[in-house]
């Protein structure tokens, strides 16, 4: 018998753990073998260091292989020794205590942790998330009363953290880059149902923040984390958990084949034929790995290639659990690239359950679901399977356990409420009490309206009222058709709007969630709607989207037929100085604009300008003192006025001065649809005031306030709201108007067709008789008007310029 | 296939768009969730709208002139309307963009 070969594996890992079971169940006789590892003991559990964390097992439960295990099977332990050097010529490892021999050599060297190179990262108090010691060292945290943790990264390993923490009474902030958590794994959909979890847990979550820096405390420890918009977070401990990577230093200097990982082959051997590597550490086919099943069927193909028994490593689907107590979710297969993929969107919101499948030419290719996953191994196993799901396609949502029509409940969102929630927002009336009412006979609507007064003002929540029937006398019920929004929902815009304030909706992926959505994220017709829902309800917490806007508004500038946009800055009242006509006219040289035009509104128009040169074009109208005019929007456009009392033989009031007071409070404020105002000086009416959405004639008493004209498709003259005395009541009604309009109004109905639904007397009680309303109503205009009443341009000349040129120039590239 | 890289996945908007010149003209590169994106013809069948400039919904896009609607996977127009984009296979590799020159310098062919 031959002299046993030499065995040196670097690393006691997962998958060198894995591996050694498998070498020494295929052939014990085979090797002499040496385990290096530069942690100070075996092999244990990497994954469960989060129940560690969170206290729901012990180091000692997690250990998989203990000193018995080594000694038993004749492995030599070089613990807590680091190897810092191969040389495949001599074929001899370097460690901290010498020089030793191999016949073979497995590199199993895992990853490192990635650390953001931001200043202060290396000081005292920031720490990774990756063995022992670290899991030890948020432990120790928890132990202290009143103690505060950040950790950065909202993946899987930063939220493991976080919870694990907060069981521990740790007071912990997530900071997290992208605009929901686990991106990687996890559609936003299921992101905002996992962020809620993590909040009910008191777990803070901020979103899209990007950090800057982390300052030193006068003990020289980190002691606070410095966002780039400002805010400052302190902490006792700092937890950086933003990726990992592939360990490969070794590898490298010596000379082995790497790109972001060590170059394998599908028998896990290097580019040095004794030298196999597997794990984190590795790369094979372009793909490298962070997660353990893939790397136990690497280990198993890597034993079996050192007895020489033929294998192949095939690199498969892999699925994700958190396991965090309490944040049920799932996430398998792909969600990226590909042609002809299509959605299956399942919502409960009464559950809080989320599933989604990806399907790819009759297979499922991923599935994320929230709230119940036990489906989750099922559908994993159809994608690893590729199984053809075209026959069950109807109810594959529901799982395996399910078979029969199963069509989502329309219903769902309204049941979900709970009954204090208020439907009717004029009469405070709530869910619970409506419901009695029904239960207690009132069987139809009129019935309900007269004994609880539900939906008998301004009828907005009538939708609503009519579900609530439905719902409690089930098919006795025939509730008349409402209008869906769109496909995506069978809510009206009525109910949408109510749902979003009596439940505290405040970001889309709520809306989708709590309103049951049928897609995965709205379309081009109720984007829109509930971007501006939100911000009109919402206007601090909420932030305006604009890839929800009309190109329109989001680039703020009218788009022409041939692609080109038109430039309109604001004219206040219509006034104009001579400075800003030069400066109207030196652009309109400058960027060649083919078309000059006054236009309709008392202002002047430039027409064809190329997208790429907007930014430039508003700067030069920002430099001359001029902001954009809206002319795009669905907000204030214009307040056309006449001369008035400055200049004209019938003037009675300064009609000019109002209009400028008036746009310059309602300037930059988004409504349900455009608005415009105009201001005539005398009956006369030379500034057509009277088919406006508001319209002031002036008067020698004082000011006549109208509202709710049309000329554009409809032609209708505007209805009296009330007359004032004083300049400033006309401000105030004009606004409170306007505000109740942002309240109420569907999206895209002109305040015409709004009073139409609601009834001017409606109107008028709020605007005009109560003044507490008129008040509030001013407030919150003027609230919502702190966050918008600003030039746009300004705005994307500042931060947003480079998304107006081209991603990349490929024609640059081809001259060379 | 010929990888090449046009730049980072964040240049993009989520649920938005960005132009690529080439020298056969214009091509749009939309991002529709946090690490997902196609590439395809930015001009609509239609009337010639620019689709960069559409809202983008699922692994859709509405042209902005009068609301086609086009599968960024196919490219075959949705609903009612008939029509299709050209589409360009793209990948993203540690949050870079890479589109297939070779397709795209074929496209005038094809
Ligand atoms: C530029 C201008 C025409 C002009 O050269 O005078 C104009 C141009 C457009 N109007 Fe207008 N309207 C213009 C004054 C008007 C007026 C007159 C007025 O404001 O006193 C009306 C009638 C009053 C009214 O608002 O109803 C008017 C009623 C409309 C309508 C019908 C609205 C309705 O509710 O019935 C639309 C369509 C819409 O909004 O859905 C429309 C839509 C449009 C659009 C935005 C069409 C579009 O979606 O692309 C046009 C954009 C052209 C461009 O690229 O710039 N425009 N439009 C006027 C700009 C005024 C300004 O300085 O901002
Ligand atoms: C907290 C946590 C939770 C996780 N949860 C999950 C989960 O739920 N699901 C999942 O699939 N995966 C999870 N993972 C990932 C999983 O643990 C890893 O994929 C797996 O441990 C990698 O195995 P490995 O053998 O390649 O590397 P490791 O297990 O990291 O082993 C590498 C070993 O090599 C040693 N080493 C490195 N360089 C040298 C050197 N020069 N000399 C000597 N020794 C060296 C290291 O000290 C280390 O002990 C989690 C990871 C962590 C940290
Ligand atoms: S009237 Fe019609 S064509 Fe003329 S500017 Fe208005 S929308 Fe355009
Ligand atoms: S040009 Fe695109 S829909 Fe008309």
């Amino acid at each position: 018998m031959t002299a046993k070969q030499k065995l040196i594996v670097i690393g006691a890992g997962m998958a060198s753990g894995r591996m050694l079971e498998h070498l020494l169940e295929a052939d014990r006789e085979a090797y002499d073998i040496t385990l290096f590892n530069a942690e100070p003991r075996g092999n244990y559990n990497r994954l469960m260091l989060s129940p560690v964390l969170s206290g729901e097992k012990t180091y000692e439960e997690i250990v998989t292989h203990d000193d018995a295990w080594y000694a038993e099977n004749g492995i030599t332990c070089r613990f807590g020794e680091q190897v810092t050097a191969i040389d495949p010529a001599a074929k001899t490892v370097t460690g901290e205590k010498g020089v030793l021999a191999y016949d073979k050599l497995v590199i199993a060297t895992g990853s490192t942790p990635f650390i953001i190179p931001m200043p202060g990262h290396d000081l005292p108090g920031v720490i990774a998330y990756r063995d022992l010691e670290d899991t030890e060292e948020m432990i120790a945290l928890g132990d202290k009363a009143g103690s505060k943790a950040v950790v950065i990264g909202g993946g899987l390993l930063g939220l493991e953290a976080a919870a694990g923490m907060a069981a521990r009474g740790v007071d912990v902030t997530v900071v997290h880059i992208m605009g929901h958590l686990m991106e990687r794994q996890l559609d936003e959909a299921a992101g905002y149902l996992l962020r809620k979890s993590l909040m009910d847990k008191g777990i803070k979550v901020l979103c899209q923040a990007v950090s800057k820096e982390i300052v030193a405390g006068p003990d020289g420890r980190a002691e606070k984390l410095v966002l780039e918009d400002g805010t400052e977070l302190a902490f006792d401990l700092l937890v950086m958990a933003v990726g990992i990577r592939p360990s490969i230093a070794l590898a490298k200097e010596a000379g082995l084949a790497v790109g972001r990982g060590v170059h394998v082959d599908d028998q896990m051997i290097t580019s040095n034929e004794d030298i196999l590597a597997l794990g984190e550490c590795v790369e094979h086919d372009g793909e490298i790995f962070g997660l353990v099943a893939p790397l136990y069927d690497q280990a198993k193909v890597l034993a079996h290639t050192l007895v020489g028994v033929a294998d192949r490593f095939i690199n498969k689907e892999v699925s994700t659990k958190l396991k965090v107590t309490g944040c049920d979710l799932f996430s398998a297969g792909d969600f990226a690239e590909g042609e002809g993929r299509e959605d299956i969107v399942f919502r409960d919101p009464a559950r809080g359950v989320y599933k989604r499948l990806v399907l790819e030419g009759g297979r499922i290719v991923g599935a994320v679901m929230y709230g119940d996953t036990a489906d989750g191994a099922w559908f994993y196993s159809q994608i690893k399977d590729r199984t053809d799901i075209e026959e069950m396609r109807e109810t594959l949502i529901f799982g395996p356990a399910y078979q029969g029509g199963g069509a989502s409940d329309p219903l769902a969102a309204v049941a979900a409420l709970p009954d204090d929630a208020e439907i009717c927002g004029c009469n405070g009336v709530n869910k619970g009490t409506i419901v009695e009412a029904i239960k207690g006979g009132a069987g139809d609507l009129p019935t309900l309206k007269t004994c609880t007064k539900a939906s008998a003002s301004c009828g907005t929540c009538t939708g609503l009222v009519e579900q609530l029937l439905e719902l409690t006398l089930g098919d006795d019920y025939a509730a008349p058709q409402t209008q869906a929004v769109c496909g995506c929902t069978d809510l009206s815009h009525e109910d949408v709007r109510r749902l979003i304030k009596t439940q505290d909706l405040k970001s889309q992926a709520a809306v989708w969630q709590e309103l049951g959505w049928k897609t995965p994220n709205g379309c081009h017709v109720c984007r829109p709607a509930i971007n501006f829902y939100l911000l009109a309800d919402w206007p601090l917490e909420y932030q305006d989207d604009p890839q929800s806007r009309f190109v329109n508004e989001r680039k703020h500038a009218n788009i022409q037929k041939d692609g080109t946009f038109s430039v309109v800055p604001r004219m206040w009242g219509g006034i104009t100085t001579p400075d800003e006509l030069r400066a109207i006219a030196d652009a309109a040289d400058k960027y060649q604009v083919p078309t000059v035009k006054v236009t309709g509104g008392q202002r002047i128009d430039l027409l064809g300008v190329k997208g790429e040169d907007l930014p430039a074009i508003w700067a030069d109208l920002n430099r001359a003192g001029m902001v954009s005019g809206h002319a795009y929007s669905k907000g204030l456009r214009t307040v056309k006025t006449c001369v008035g009392s400055d200049h004209c033989r019938f003037g009675t009031q300064d009609s000019t001065g109002l209009g400028i007071k008036l746009e310059k409070a309602l300037w930059g404020s988004w409504t349900p649809h455009k608005v415009k105002l105009a201001v005539s000086g005398c009956p006369r009416n030379c500034a057509e005031a009277t088919c406006k959405d508001v319209g002031v004639i002036c008067v020698d008493s004082g000011y006549q306030i109208s509202v709710a004209g049309a000329a554009g498709m409809d032609l209708k003259e505007t209805e009296r709201l009330a007359d004032v005395p004083s300049e400033q009541e006309a401000i105030d009604l004009s606004i409170a108007f306007i505000q109740l309009y942002r309240e109420n109004a569907k999206y895209l109905d002109r305040p015409y067709k709004w009073v139409a639904k609601v009834g001017l007397d409606w109107v008028k009680e709020r605007v005009v008789d109560d003044l507490e309303e008129r008040q509030r109503l001013i407030d919150a205009f003027e609230l919502s008007q702190s966050i918008y009443r600003k030039d746009p341009w300004a705005d994307h000349v500042e931060r947003k310029a480079e998304g107006y040129a081209p991603l990349a120039d490929l024609t640059l590239e081809a001259a060379e | 296939m010929s990888w090449i890289d046009i730049g980072s996945v964040e240049d993009i908007p989520l649920r938005g768009a960005r132009i690529l010149k080439t020298p056969e003209g214009c091509v749009a590169v939309f991002r529709t969730e946090e690490q997902e994106v196609f590439a395809a013809s930015n001009t609509c069948p239609h009337k010639g709208g620019p689709l960069s400039e559409g809202i983008v919904h699922g692994r859709s896009v509405t042209c902005p002139l009068h609301n086609w609607v086009f599968s960024l996977e196919t490219g075959e127009a949705q609903g009612a309307d008939e029509g299709r984009i050209a589409t360009y296979p793209v990948r993203l590799e540690g949050g870079r963009i890479l589109i297939d020159g070779e397709s795209l310098r074929t496209r005038s062919a094809a």
